[in-house]
């Protein structure tokens, strides 16, 4: 009796996958079961049909905006010591990994409750102090960004001025946020803060949106550079992440103020 | 800008930006297509060009100026994409993709198209958009390298982390729903 071809040998008869014995036995079973001819040039047909679909194409202007996410993260190979050290990759790389670090223990202080120790006791094992220092230094940086990038935002929501109008001052500065505002979404979607990586997001799209732009604006277009801000109410929301996180800073800086005036008390 | 590919290359390995930033303009859709393709998400298709053109230009030292520097740049989009596709092998379970049982029930809800819809290759367009969306990341991957990268099991296998019989069968699986989102259209 005759065993017909099943869908799944057919897939390996089409890609060429088959060992060669079962390729010859496939090979001759569909020269003689009409069935099985008839099962495979329906797949032949639908596999014409996907590869008939084009791939989905970047949005316009996507080669202005690639270029602008990555020159601010390309090693600046001819721009003097500083430069290069602020933007190599290690370093960048080294910041990934302490911001994901810090963005645990920051999650973790912001979602645990805080216990006072009991008293008479100290409760500053040395590890959770280095992974405090840690979490300082994070949030120091954060707010640094956060403000920061507000203060492109400002400038550029109430640049003054008639006719056209030199942004370039905003855009380097921009540019420059832009791969730091990335390692800061991908750690706050590491340590599953979505809210913060939102806005973020919305913080890293308008940067490269900036950062993109050509140096002079006319009104208009820095009219619609405005219009973007203010419609997605960016400017508020960074200033409340902003404050959030200050506020953190200031119960971090009590909490080290606390465990010093213990350990001194204890010694 | 420098006219040709080799010529880009070779000023911006002694550190022309401007000269890299030609080949990101000309190239960087074209992997955004690939990446979109293996990745089926718009962000992470940005992720990947920014990895992949980060990449190249940490490599640009070993790129031999004989080879040709878009396919070149294709290996290294296709290994970030990989690259990202494994890093969420572990969220797979909870990726939120149709089964097979439920994307046949889907296919078999939709009205049967007439002859002037089964012309309309927009409609042949949408289905494949549709099944490739119902593809979990790895039958995605394991099917895109298969089918339109022309990777073979045992290289996709090596590439994906998978067992051989894994790979074939989620490269089965994705098979099954092109046939379900597109048999109809299919004649005889």
């Amino acid at each position: 009796m005759m065993t017909h071809l099943t869908d799944d040998e057919l897939v390996l008869h089409y890609y060429g996958e088959m060992d060669a014995a079962d390729e010859r036995r496939a090979e001759t079973h569909l020269t003689e079961c009409n069935s099985c001819q008839h099962n495979y040039a329906r797949l032949q047909r639908v596999m014409a049909y996907v590869d008939s679909a084009p791939a989905v194409d970047a949005p316009p202007e996507f080669e202005r905006v690639a270029w602008a996410r990555l020159e601010a993260a390309l090693p600046a190979r001819r721009s003097g010591w500083l430069s290069s050290f602020v933007l190599s990759p290690a370093r960048l790389a080294w910041a990934a990994v302490l911001i994901v670090v810090i963005a645990g223990a920051y999650m973790a202080g912001r979602l645990l409750p805080r216990t006072a120790p009991p008293a008479g006791t100290t409760a500053v094992p040395a590890a959770a102090s280095a992974a405090q220092v840690r979490e300082r230094i994070l949030l120091v940086d954060l707010s640094d960004h956060l403000d920061r990038s507000q203060m492109v935002l400002v400038e550029l929501v109430s640049a003054e001025g008639s006719g056209d109008v030199d942004i370039s001052t905003e855009q380097a500065r921009a540019q420059q946020l832009v791969a730091a505002n990335r390692l800061y979404r991908q750690s706050a979607l590491t340590t599953g803060d979505t809210a913060m990586a939102a806005i973020l997001d919305e913080l890293g799209r308008t940067l490269v949106d900036i950062a993109a732009s050509p140096s002079t604006l006319s009104q208009a277009d820095l009219d619609q550079v405005r219009q973007r801000i203010e419609s997605k109410g960016l400017l508020f929301k960074v200033r409340v992440v902003s404050s959030d996180v200050r506020e953190r800073q200031k119960a971090a800086m009590l909490e080290r103020t606390g465990q010093r005036a213990l350990g001194t008390t204890k010694s | 800008m420098p006219h040709t590919d080799a010529a880009a290359v070779a000023l911006a390995r002694g550190g022309d930006n401007e000269a890299f930033r030609a080949l990101v303009e000309r190239h960087s859709r074209a992997v955004y297509r690939l990446a979109h393709r293996m990745t089926g998400s718009p962000q992470d298709a940005e992720d990947v060009v920014q990895e992949t053109f980060l990449r190249a230009y940490r490599q640009l030292s070993r790129f031999e100026s004989r080879a040709n520097f878009g396919t070149w740049l294709h290996r290294i989009a296709v290994n970030c994409s990989i690259d990202l596709i494994r890093s969420r092998k572990h969220q797979e379970s909870g990726h939120d993709a149709p089964d097979l049982e439920q994307f046949e029930a889907a296919a078999d809800e939709r009205v049967d198209p007439s002859p002037e819809r089964l012309m309309l290759s927009t409609e042949v367009q949408e289905r494949v958009s549709a099944a490739m969306a119902s593809l979990s990341h790895m039958e995605r991957a394991a099917f895109v390298l298969r089918h339109f990268e022309g990777q073979s099991i045992e290289e996709i296998s090596r590439s994906l982390g998978l067992k051989a019989n894994a790979t074939k069968h989620s490269v089965f699986r994705a098979v099954r729903k092109m046939r379900l989102a597109l048999e109809q259209f299919v004649e005889g």
